[in-house]
């Protein structure tokens, strides 16, 4: 397997590490369903970066669901935490939103989908810890202007166009601090309340 | 006339003829019906008609030409917005004179100068099949076409110039293998759409039938299918051209570009007897005259400078899977030595390889395709160039150096 997604590794990692650029994510150890169902919607043009959408196009969804699982497999390393460059008010008001998010404005607590520990759901929804602040905000800016959508319904693109840009700085400021777990552990299917129903993660 | 007004025409023709509609509608034999899905696939109808993520045959997908972006139809039984008003006539018309059922003009984006070979019988059956599968709801979008092109009327200068309405006639001198080939190639297939230069018009030009062209606004150029040593498919056994077709590998080369779209859509899905029969039609196709031969665009001091600094990248990025020798792993890493599809006159496909990388199509004989990773973010424009320079002339290929220009302007086309 590993031969045949080199196509994958300058912008990923050999193994899905991710590498030093911001904005090409790591894949290790995401949930298999979860990486799948990225796939999926970049072969068929819903999420957008027109390199991958063209590398995909002609994919089936048994090779898809392959590589998804492969790359879910794998657990190299993650880079050290950057030491937070932004002030603590910042911090703590992305960890506020983070733990508990902001009744006044509708916003539900990330953690709510994403897991107390943050380490995501199985089988659609991915941990936030090991994701760097730019393609924090990248992906919540995507939901917000559409160039990300996820299946229907899209809790996403719901939370994000909540937040303020401040509250995404935030949030991606704290986020990004936080340790990423040495080895991904996802809560049970159907275990977390999710607040809102999510077409990624089906009940 | 617009299209709106045809589609109202067509409305009020055939509310008078509802009766033949439904009286044909019922012979749906399923012996019919599976032959008509075989050869719907053979003429590729779901790329073009069904739009990403869309329901299926219900058109919508935008066309871009050099004139405007088309929009195809819904060509789902639904009777309001799709073909369920229909009759195996007015289909079999649409098909074979690229006429709607008032007598409109089509656009020859919708290749009836191809499909105008299909049989009756066969018009009939892929008919009937179509007649089968869901009805969609779903308004055809209107064209937006630049003036005057939005006028359908000019339609009948390109039909009087590029158009010969006709069905297949059989060879009696050929074998039926050959013919068969010939029927596919030539009608369902509509290879010629893209393997045939595109003059300014759309138009496919008959003389050079088959001798390759640049597809206009995608950037591809599809090589010669004719059977010259240099740029055709004349080093090929039939046995590879097979595999390139159905599987979307061979140890020739691997299909890529929009290529990549007829094997994943069409080809992989026709029967061993059908894609051979198809192989040796174009394995038997001469060639008019001598391939064109570009002149050196660059002084020779600057080619061998290129010639060494390609060699070098090519050692460090690509030696891994194409070989040392350009020998490659076929059918996982096409070779590079002696393949036709990267020394052709025009350096769009190997240029665009490197920038943008590619997979073959996922197909039932290759469903885990092996990739390869794009170079654009990594290689400057003069990289680019020196290293297609190298691939193009080394281990005894013949084709020409580029420039770093030509890589530049090629990080700008649209992927997808
Ligand atoms: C040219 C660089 C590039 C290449 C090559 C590439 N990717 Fe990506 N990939 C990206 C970028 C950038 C993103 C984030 C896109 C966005 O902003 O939505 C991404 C996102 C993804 C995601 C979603 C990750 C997440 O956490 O949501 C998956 C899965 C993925 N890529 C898989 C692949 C696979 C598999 C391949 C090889 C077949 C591949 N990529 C090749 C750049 C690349
Ligand atoms: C109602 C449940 C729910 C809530 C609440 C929620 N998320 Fe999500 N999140 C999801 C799902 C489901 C996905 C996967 C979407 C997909 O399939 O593309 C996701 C994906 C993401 C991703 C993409 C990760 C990647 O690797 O590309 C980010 C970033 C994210 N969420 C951030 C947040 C933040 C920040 C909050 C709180 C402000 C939040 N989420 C709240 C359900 C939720
Ligand atoms: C290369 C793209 C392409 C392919 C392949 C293609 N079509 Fe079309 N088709 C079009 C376009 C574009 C139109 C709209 C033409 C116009 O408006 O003049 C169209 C129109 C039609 C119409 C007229 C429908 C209406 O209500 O206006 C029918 C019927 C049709 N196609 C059937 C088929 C069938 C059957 C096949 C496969 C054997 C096929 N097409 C393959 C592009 C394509
Ligand atoms: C949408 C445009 C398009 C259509 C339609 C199309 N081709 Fe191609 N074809 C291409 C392009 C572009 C290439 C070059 C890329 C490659 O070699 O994979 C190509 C390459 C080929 C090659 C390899 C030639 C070589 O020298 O490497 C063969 C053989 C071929 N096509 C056969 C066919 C046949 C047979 C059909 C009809 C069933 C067809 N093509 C229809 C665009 C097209
Ligand atoms: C990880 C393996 C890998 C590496 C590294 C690689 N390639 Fe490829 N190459 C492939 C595969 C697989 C294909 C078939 C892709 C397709 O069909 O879309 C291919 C196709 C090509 C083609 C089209 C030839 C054909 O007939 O399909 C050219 C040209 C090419 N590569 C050049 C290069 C150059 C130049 C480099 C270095 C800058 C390079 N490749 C690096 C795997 C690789």
């Amino acid at each position: 397997m590993a031969a045949r997604v080199l196509a994958c590794a300058p912008c990923h990692g050999a193994e899905g590490e991710g590498t030093r650029d911001v904005y090409f994510p790591r894949l290790a150890g995401k949930p298999a369903g979860y990486l799948y169902n990225q796939l999926i919607a970049f072969r068929d043009g819903r999420r957008k970066y027109p390199p991958m959408n063209y590398l995909l196009e002609f994919q089936t969804d048994d090779y898809l669901k392959k590589i998804a699982e492969y790359f879910a497999s794998l657990r190299p390393a993650f880079p050290p935490p950057v030491p937070p460059v932004d002030s603590k008010e910042i911090l703590a008001r992305g960890e506020a939103i983070v733990k508990n998010g902001d009744p006044q404005h509708g916003i539900p607590p990330c953690s709510a989908c994403h897991g107390p520990t943050l380490g995501g759901m199985e089988p659609g929804i991915p941990g936030l810890l090991g994701l760097r602040a730019a393609y924090i905000s990248g992906q919540l800016g995507g939901w917000r202007y559409g160039t990300r959508t996820a299946l229907a319904p899209d809790c996403m693109q719901v939370v994000a166009s909540l937040l303020t840009e401040d509250d995404v700085k935030a949030v991606a400021a704290y986020l990004s601090s936080r340790p990423a777990p040495a080895d991904p552990s996802f809560a049970p299917r159907g275990s977390l309340p999710m607040p809102l129903e999510c077409g990624s993660e089906p009940h | 006339m617009s299209r709106t007004s045809t589609g109202l025409l067509v409305g009020l023709a055939l509310a008078l003829l509802p009766i033949t509609a439904l009286a044909q509608q019922k012979a749906a034999d399923p012996a019919v019906v599976a032959k008509g899905e075989y050869l719907a696939r053979a003429g590729d109808c779901i790329a073009c008609h069904t739009a990403r993520e869309g329901r299926t045959f219900a058109g919508g997908l935008p066309m871009k030409t050099p004139f405007g972006t088309l929009y195809t139809s819904n060509i789902t039984p639904d009777p309001q917005t799709g073909i369920g008003t229909w009759t195996s006539d007015q289909f079999y018309q649409m098909m074979h004179s690229g006429r709607f059922p008032d007598g409109g003009l089509v656009y020859p984006a919708m290749p009836f100068a191809s499909y105008t070979q299909v049989t009756r019988e066969d018009s009939d059956a892929i008919y009937a099949y179509l007649r089968t599968v869901p009805p969609v709801r779903q308004l055809n979008k209107p064209h937006d076409l630049t003036f005057p092109f939005n006028n359908r009327s000019l339609i009948l200068g390109w039909r009087t110039l590029f158009f010969r309405e006709g069905e297949f006639k059989p060879d009696p001198t050929k074998s039926a293998e050959w013919n068969r080939g010939n029927y596919l190639v030539e009608g369902l297939g509509h290879c010629g759409m893209c393997h045939t230069p595109i003059n300014a018009l759309g138009g496919s030009k008959q003389s050079q039938a088959f001798e390759g062209g640049l597809i206009p606004m995608q950037n591809w150029y599809a090589p010669s299918l004719t059977s010259n040593k240099e740029t055709g498919l004349g080093d090929w056994t039939i046995e590879e051209i097979v595999d390139y077709l159905r599987k979307g590998v061979s140890a020739k080369g691997a299909v890529y570009g929009p290529m990549a779209e007829v094997v994943y859509n069409s080809l992989q899905y026709l029967n061993d007897d059908d894609v051979r029969a198809m192989a040796v039609y174009l394995k038997g196709l001469a060639q008019g005259g001598p391939p064109e031969k570009a002149s050196t665009s660059l002084p020779s001091a600057e080619s061998s400078l290129l010639l060494s600094l390609g060699k070098s990248i090519y050692d460090r990025d690509c030696a891994s899977c194409h070989g040392a020798t350009g020998q490659g792993m076929p059918p996982d890493y096409p070779p590079l030595a002696g393949n036709q599809s990267i020394q052709m006159v025009s350096a769009v496909n190997p240029i665009r390889m490197v920038l943008n990388g590619g997979y073959p199509p996922g197909t039932s004989g290759n469903p885990m395709p092996h990739g390869m990773p794009p170079f654009a973010q990594k290689l400057s424009d003069d990289e680019v160039a020196a290293v297609v320079t190298y691939i193009r002339t080394a281990w005894g290929n013949r084709g020409e150096p580029v420039s770093a220009r030509q890589a530049n302007e090629l990080r700008a086309a649209t992927l997808n």
